[in-house]
């Protein structure tokens, strides 16, 4: 029961809290090009719970069982209790990441044609999206354990996906609006993911 | 040419404010002035390397794996970049945290190695690569000077609003709290945007 409720509100603080997106800044380039439709923005938020999800804990386990001071020890090697290799941390995780994207791609493209079409070039760009990777460092930084990562990769997307899609929403509504021209397009989103930003501090206060 | 490929990425089209690329960094660095010089400088030397990287291994590279190469490319000046930190900048490697790591997915680096550097000499790459990295800088600074001189009242760490202006020693100044936190940064970046692009005439559909 208290493990339930430490990843109950592990997860809370990474949706609302500490959003990828409103809190941390990270996958903003894939925020603002892909939230013009709410359809692939949907699409998109799906594929990004998903490889973050798989991604925390797999480079959890690479990390705790192949970089770490002495996390070696398993192999049974004399002297390997010495080695460190985390200063690799960094390649390997976007290595891990890189792998994985190419194995969504083709899952996606053979069983949902229609999602592969509307998500088109942005799938790649998964790759490079810093939620991903950040995703991971933060793991690693935090020292998460196997079971706070789980819930930290799939929560910390869910966060990434809820604000791409109301921001999506609030583009949509946008069209009608009378815009300074130099303020279109990027200018204006910006300044209304600060709003959105600002909104979202409001749970800072919540206790958990 | 070799001057407008250093000079166009300053204003006319900014790798921030025109090509939206490396946005996520530009946001999270720029609450100190400090902390947006070394990530300015850390970002310019990884551009600048993997873009001259890049265009020498250009002709070698097979298309269908280049972003994988990219990357590995990409990942090892990042490393080298974090290490040197570490060791002689401890404590603004700290306050970086992970956004040192996220260069390697700071799309400028991903979108000039493509876009660039894969079709043209190393020359122009390298040049490319000190622009944009200056364009990127230039971004950051002005962001992160607003958001210091409104958040705390100081510009790289000395006080320019004086002490007694406050309202705890008497005075009606209140430092703006809000612009420390991400809201501010969004914002500050949206109008900046703005002047820019009212300046160059761009308009976006």
């Amino acid at each position: 029961m208290e493990l339930l409720q430490h990843y109950l509100s592990l997860a809370t603080k990474s949706i609302f809290i500490e959003n990828m997106i409103l809190a941390y800044f990270l996958g903003m380039c894939s925020f603002l090009a892909v939230s013009k439709k709410i359809e692939t923005s949907i699409g998109m938020g799906k594929a990004v719970v998903f490889v973050c999800g798989i991604t925390v804990p797999l480079n959890w386990c690479i990390n705790n069982f192949l970089l770490k001071e002495g996390a070696l020890t398993w192999t049974g090697i004399k002297g390997m209790e010495n080695v460190d290799l985390s200063f690799l941390h960094l390649i390997m995780f976007i290595a891990t990441i890189a792998a994985l994207v190419q194995l969504v791609e083709m899952i996606i493209e053979k069983f949902s044609a229609s999602l592969y079409t509307s998500l088109g070039i942005f799938l790649p760009l998964i790759t490079v999206n810093c939620s991903i990777l950040g995703a991971s460092l933060f793991m690693n930084e935090r020292a998460y354990t196997f079971g706070e990562s789980v819930v930290f990769g799939v929560s910390s997307g869910s966060g990434f996906a809820l604000a791409i899609v109301s921001m999506a929403a609030i583009r949509f509504k946008l069209k009608y609006s009378n815009i300074p021209d130099g303020l279109k397009g990027l200018g204006i989103t910006m300044i209304l993911t600060g709003l959105i930003s600002m909104a979202y501090l409001a749970f800072s206060g919540i206790q958990l | 040419m070799a001057n407008k490929i250093l000079s166009d990425p300053l204003i006319d089209n900014n790798p921030i404010t025109k090509q939206v690329l490396g946005v996520c960094s530009a946001l999270a660095v720029t609450v100190k002035l400090e902390m947006a010089l070394v990530m300015a400088v850390a970002l310019t030397f990884v551009l600048t390397f993997s873009n001259l990287t890049i265009s020498l291994l250009r002709k070698h590279i097979p298309m269908n794996v280049r972003i994988i190469v990219q990357l590995v490319v990409i990942a090892t000046l990042v490393i080298l970049v974090d290490q040197v930190l570490q060791a002689y900048l401890y404590d603004v490697s700290k306050q970086l945290s992970v956004f040192v790591g996220l260069i390697i997915t700071n799309c400028i680096v991903m979108g000039r190695a493509d876009a660039f550097a894969m079709s043209n000499t190393p020359r122009d790459s390298i040049l490319d690569g000190i622009g944009n990295g200056i364009g990127y800088g230039t971004i950051l600074i002005i962001v992160s000077i607003v958001r210091e001189i409104l958040g705390t009242g100081q510009m790289y760490g000395y006080q320019l609003i004086p002490m007694s202006f406050y309202l705890e020693n008497g005075g009606w100044y209140m430092n703006n709290g809000l612009m420390l936190l991400a809201p501010g940064a969004f914002i500050v970046l949206g109008l900046l945007i703005w002047a820019q692009r009212t300046y160059t005439g761009f308009v976006e559909e």
